[in-house]
């Protein structure tokens, strides 16, 4: 029998505006998302470009759809791990991971205070440290802690146990989801930076990566918004921006990764509005600030403490005595090669696709960089970064076009 | 209008400090049979605790619940009972997470319940019933619609939206102006690539999207036909065209804008020796050239060296300082005429001036295009002539994204060179051909390169810059109203919501949205014509669309006391309202997005929804208990909270442990936009001592999910200081505050911050009355 249904893979801000947009046309959509809560990359985000405004201001707004709209249904962490059948037609098997907490919003930040171990902090990039029972961020949805149980130490256990909220004997469970159409939605993960040898490979403490500047930025990060230097706490009075770390290399990712040089501009915005004095330099090989966002570049760039360099940094090393970054820079119009000193740099690394490396559960064609390449035949339709590198507004789009392609697909035609 | 409510208490959120029993009894004994069910419960937001009212619920007897714990904002899945009205009272976040004692002091846990606590759990659930007992469920609106899609343009937006809303079972009328389809793209030699591997320029396409428009029978195609004015609303409008047998009306739902790009003016291209140099061809110039055979040149012979500059300083430099070269355009110019904004009391439809928005920064804003094409276009030369050369002069190779494989190609291209560069100077030379001087570029800090023929970019400007084209007959004018704002593209400011402007059923796709590629077009197209198929599909089950959607409540007008004032009119941010030739309003339900700006901006107090209207809110004022001695018992005030970011932002700042003054009471309202100052009136009459008002940042970036809601608030609010003043009492007392919604850590002190003022001006002297 054909479904009317949707399934859309990946519940950040792709996956849950093509959830939207399809339901809020008729049709039951189901939200699979990994992780324990929704929102993606976005959720990481301290401002967007080029408004500065808050990213979460516009997932309240999706929120508050899926909370109006009983036609969406969010399972999170949750995978798909079979899918059989044809377009207008799937079965899609889905596992999802206990959560071990019970539904309803129940406050349990004294308990998760109150548990032994520190853990490192995924959602910050390993900036900050969290507990095994945790909320990611202040407006999660499902506004509902997660328990990471095999963290926990005996005596955690054993108070985590005697909390009528918290479930120790929640098990995975596998269901079925007949549906006619799928959206991939998977999205994208930060280039990994220990990959980037020349450029310190993530071990140098005042060299970070562009999303975990996010995080520092963030109020509800780990500084709580304070932009430090990781290895002292110091405000810095110097930031590099090193572009295209990763993205436009051949031996890296032969791309380039749509958001960078924006984002930069955008967090040299949050240097100079909390550090008054610092200055700033952006090593980059292109500045790609595509239509309108020109307006945004040129207002950023006007900025006299702002500085711009072409050319690329072909390392990164760390001056032992000061913890600051010494960039060795190949000026390209000069030819000139040269060290600078900084007391923070920031790497802006590039997107890759969520599924480069993974192994699909759908048979999908992907490229050789992990993007996807072919479904819609199948009624697969891929939205977002899981196709192409986009910004948010460009993702947006992508999904309100791949919910089209859904919905006419489960119809039939 | 709920008679009968349960009220339901959760002990989890409001202890440790209030006792749920305590605030049971008092509810018992204030409404008594209007509350016959009002029960406790250890932990509401629980499987027991949503069988514990859905018994109830299913008992019957019950036309109302009232779920007094967490905030509204979490838990919505868990208290859904379909049948009867459902309200919350946030004592969780919104009272006892965020008390704390008058001195700033916070109570002991385990120690006494604070007097001040207790009174304001007491208020708000006061608030809570009564706010029940002024709603209704609203009855939608379901008005007799027409699905049938028009699109306007019949360029490669426009037929690729038509396909796709046929796909997907619509009927399409779609209208060109030209006498033929395919727009720009039928004019091209090729596409930049649209698909995997990214690397080579590939046929456009447009003459089978053509054919398989014109064969498709969902799809009425009029071309030579223009749009001269659209009338009605979303689900009924009626396009009136003229084509080539005359004019004619036609009935249409929906509409997506596609009407695409005219090129800039080529004025702006004279630094780069355009207009003055015959072997100087616009980009669009060499397209057309290149689809007509070879490369050939216009001042004779054939190029063998072509040089493309997507460097264009020169040009931006001299329209920036127009002083120096008076033959550069003068940018004040369109600047100048900019009365885009109603005329105050005047009719619309005699004085409308159009603005044109075309200036040089269109050449900027095409930056992306100019960089592709000249990439394109380099390969077309070496493409038809092996032996000749390609030059690309750039500042930026602004090839963003995927497309970086496309310029990989073109470097590995033989006779293709790229560099950077800033152009200096451009010359002719004896035989008609150009001398090319360039800075700072890759091969030198000053060069000269010489090419027979100089391509460059040509600047995309959308239709809009220079016409409203969508000609909507409606009271607040024909023309989108944001224009100015994105320099003309039909564009939304929101980045999450691309598709979302101030005309609802109206959605615009490709290059009059913002300058973009035929493969971003071809999606754009389809996200366009989904928000089309959306807009009719929810005003069919009589549901707003964003971003309320699925809400059903729609403003109810009360005529019979309507003075004509035209203030509704004038500032519905989505120009929903028409009127009629005395100035009463003609609402159009289908172009509302229900903020309540119409109800908020009526003096008469004549607009209302079912389930949100003034009375609904002036009576949860009046719950509010004022002490008559400030020095004593604390001074109160009012604060009217944005439901969409100040709200939220309250909630996670009393999750994130912030406490602040416990003399302030909250009261959700749709926008700021719908707060009428019959509210603060009434508050001040109360005795309040201030009223303060939360809402979304307002300007050119505004974050206000209606547009303009927080910025008229802010106008109105003008006038409350003026009467205030009138009155004697002081204007302080009232204030606005833009709070966005991460600004969870920063509106305590907002609060604090007001009411330290307060204290300081003391008791509002209608203390008493």
């Amino acid at each position: 029998m054909s479904s009317q249904s949707i399934l859309v893979v990946g519940g950040g801000f792709s996956g849950i505006s093509a959830a939207l947009e399809a339901a809020e046309v008729g049709h039951e959509v189901f939200i699979v998302e990994k992780t324990a809560f929704l929102g993606g990359r976005v959720a990481q985000l301290n401002k967007y470009f080029p408004k500065l405004c808050p990213p979460s201001c516009g997932l309240e707004i999706q929120f508050q759809r899926i909370r109006n709209n009983k036609l969406v249904k969010v399972f999170t962490l949750a995978e798909v791990v079979g899918i059989s059948g044809s377009a207008g037609n799937y079965q899609v098997k889905i596992r999802i991971k206990p959560r071990h907490v019970n539904p309803g919003s129940a406050d349990l930040s004294g308990l998760a205070a109150s548990l032994s171990k520190d853990l490192p902090n995924d959602f910050d990039f390993g900036l900050g440290s969290r507990k095994a029972l945790h909320m990611d961020m202040p407006f999660a949805f499902p506004n509902r802690y997660v328990l990471d149980k095999d963290a926990c130490s005996p005596e955690d256990l054993k108070k985590l146990g005697a909390c009528e909220v918290v479930n120790l004997d929640d098990a995975d469970k596998e269901i079925t989801l007949d549906v006619g159409a799928v959206v991939l939605a998977t999205g994208w993960k930060p280039y990994d930076v220990t990959k980037l040898t020349n450029l310190g490979a993530g071990n140098i403490p005042n060299c970070i990566t562009n999303m975990q500047m996010e995080r520092l930025a963030a109020a509800f990060g780990p500084t709580k918004g304070a932009i430090v230097r990781p290895s002292d706490g110091a405000a810095p009075k110097s930031v590099a921006f090193v572009q295209c770390a990763g993205s436009r290399d051949e031996n890296h990712l032969n791309y380039c990764s749509y958001i960078c040089c924006m984002a930069s501009l955008k967090q040299a915005a949050y240097v100079r509005e909390r550090h008054p004095e610092a200055r700033i330099t952006i090593f980059y090989i292109d500045l790609r600030t595509p239509g309108r966002y020109d307006n945004f570049a040129k207002k950023i760039l006007s900025d006299p403490k702002i500085k711009i360099v072409k050319g690329k940094v072909a390392a990164a090393v760390e001056d032992p005595g000061t913890g600051n970054v010494v960039l060795t820079v190949e000026n390209a119009v000069s030819g000139l090669k040269s060290d600078e000193t900084f007391e923070l740099a920031v790497l802006a690394t590039g997107m890759q696709p969520s599924l480069a490396g993974e192994k699909l559960p759908f048979d999908v064609a992907v490229d050789e960089m992990g993007f996807v390449i072919g479904g819609d035949e199948k009624g697969i339709h891929a939205a977002g970064c899981a196709k192409i590198p986009l910004d948010v507004m460009k993702s947006a789009q992508s999904a309100t076009g791949a919910a089209l392609k859904a919905i006419q697909t489960v119809i039939g035609r | 209008m709920a008679e009968k409510i349960g009220v339901y208490i959760d002990q989890s959120g409001v202890g440790p400090l209030l006792n749920a029993e305590e605030l049971a009894e008092f509810v018992k004994n204030k409404f008594g049979g209007a509350t016959p069910v009002v029960k406790t419960h250890p932990r509401l937001a629980s499987e027991d605790g949503r069988a514990l009212i859905k018994a109830d619920v299913d008992a019957g007897g019950l036309d109302g619940v009232l779920v007094c714990g967490s905030s509204p904002r979490v838990d919505w899945d868990i208290f859904d009972f379909p049948g009867v009205l459902v309200e919350r009272v946030n004592l969780r976040e919104q009272c006892a997470m965020c008390y704390q004692n008058p001195d700033g002091s916070l109570p002991a846990a385990g120690g006494p319940l604070p007097k001040d606590l207790k009174v304001m759990a007491e208020d708000y659930l006061r608030m809570g019933v009564v706010k029940l007992q002024k709603m209704k469920a609203p009855t939608p609106d379901i008005p007799e619609t027409t699905k049938r899609i028009l699109v306007l343009g019949g360029g490669w937006t426009g037929l690729t939206s038509a396909l796709n809303a046929a796909a997907a079972g619509y009927d399409v009328l779609l209208v060109e102006q030209a006498e033929a389809l395919g727009g720009w793209a039928a004019k091209m030699y090729k596409s930049i690539p649209k698909s995997y591997p990214y690397t080579t320029a590939e046929d456009t396409g447009i003459q089978q999207k053509i054919k398989a428009v014109t064969a498709n029978p969902r799809i009425s195609v009029a071309t030579s036909t223009a749009l001269v004015q659209l009338t009605g609303a979303p689900g009924n409008y009626e396009a009136k065209l003229a084509g080539p047998k005359g004019e004619e009306t036609t009935k249409v739902g929906a509409v997506v804008l596609a009407t695409g790009w005219v090129e800039q003016d080529k004025k702006y291209l004279e630094p780069l020796g355009y207009g003055k140099f015959k072997n100087v061809v616009t980009s669009m110039e060499f397209e057309t050239m290149v689809a007509k055979g070879g490369l050939s040149r216009p001042g004779g012979g054939t190029a063998k060296s072509v040089a493309f500059l997507v460097d264009v300083n020169l040009c931006t430099a001299a329209a920036a300082a127009p002083a120096e070269t008076p033959a550069a355009p003068a940018a004040p110019a369109p600047e100048a005429k900019k009365p885009e904004e109603k005329k105050e009391g005047e009719a619309a439809e005699t004085t409308f001036v159009y603005p044109d928005m075309e200036s040089c920064k269109h050449m900027s804003y095409s930056s992306e295009l100019s960089s592709l094409v000249a990439l394109k276009q380099a390969g077309y030369v070496v493409e038809k002539d092996a032996s000749a050369v390609a030059y690309i002069f750039y500042d930026h190779m602004m090839v963003p994204g995927i497309n970086e494989r496309y310029y990989k190609a073109a470097q590995d291209k033989p006779g293709v060179m790229l560099t950077k560069g800033l152009i200096t100077d451009i010359r002719e030379d004896a035989d008609k051909g150009l001398i090319i001087s360039a800075k700072d570029t890759l091969l030198g800090e000053l060069i000269e390169i010489k090419a027979d023929l100089v391509v460059v970019p040509t600047a995309m400007v959308p239709v809009t810059a220079h016409e409203p084209t969508i000609n909507l007959n409606y009271r607040q004018g024909p023309a989108f109203p944001d224009l100015p704002l994105f320099d003309g593209f039909v564009d939304s400011n929101y980045i999450c919501f691309p598709y979302e402007t101030r005309r609802t059923g109206i959605y615009a796709a490709g290059c009059v949205r913002q300058p973009m590629t035929m493969g971003t077009a071809e999606t754009d197209a389809a996200g366009a014509t989904l928000k089309a198929i959306q807009c009719l599909a929810s005003l069919n089950r009589g549901m707003a669309v964003h971003p309320r959607s699925g809400d059903m409540s729609f403003p109810v007008f009360n005529f019979v006391r309507c003075t004509q004032c035209k203030r509704c009119t004038e500032e519905c941010p989505f120009g929903a309202l028409d009127d009629d030739p005395k100035g009463t309003p003609m609402p159009n339900p289908t172009r509302c997005r229900r903020c309540g700006t119409c109800m908020g901006a009526c003096p008469e107090r004549v607009i209302s929804f079912d389930n949100y209207n003034i009375d609904q809110i002036g009576t949860m004022i009046k719950q509010i208990e004022v002490p008559p001695d400030m020095k004593a018992d604390g001074p109160r005030a009012l604060v009217l909270v944005c439901e969409n970011d100040a709200y939220p932002a309250l909630d996670m700042a009393a999750m994130r442990g912030h406490t602040w003054s416990p003399y302030v009471r909250f009261i959700p309202v749709r926008c700021l936009g719908s707060v009428n100052t019959i509210w603060i009136a009434d508050a001040m009459s109360r005795g309040m001592d201030g009223v303060l008002l939360l809402g979304c940042r307002y300007g050119d970036d505004y974050q206000c999910h209606f547009v303009k809601g927080s910025e008229l608030c802010n106008r109105r609010m003008a006038n409350v200081a003026e009467s205030l003043n009138r009155l004697g009492v002081e204007p302080e007392r009232v204030l606005q505050e833009q709070v966005a919604i991460d600004e969870y850590d920063q509106v305590p002190a907002i609060i604090d911050r007001f009411m330290d003022a307060i204290i300081k001006i003391g008791p509002n002297p209608f203390k008493g009355y």
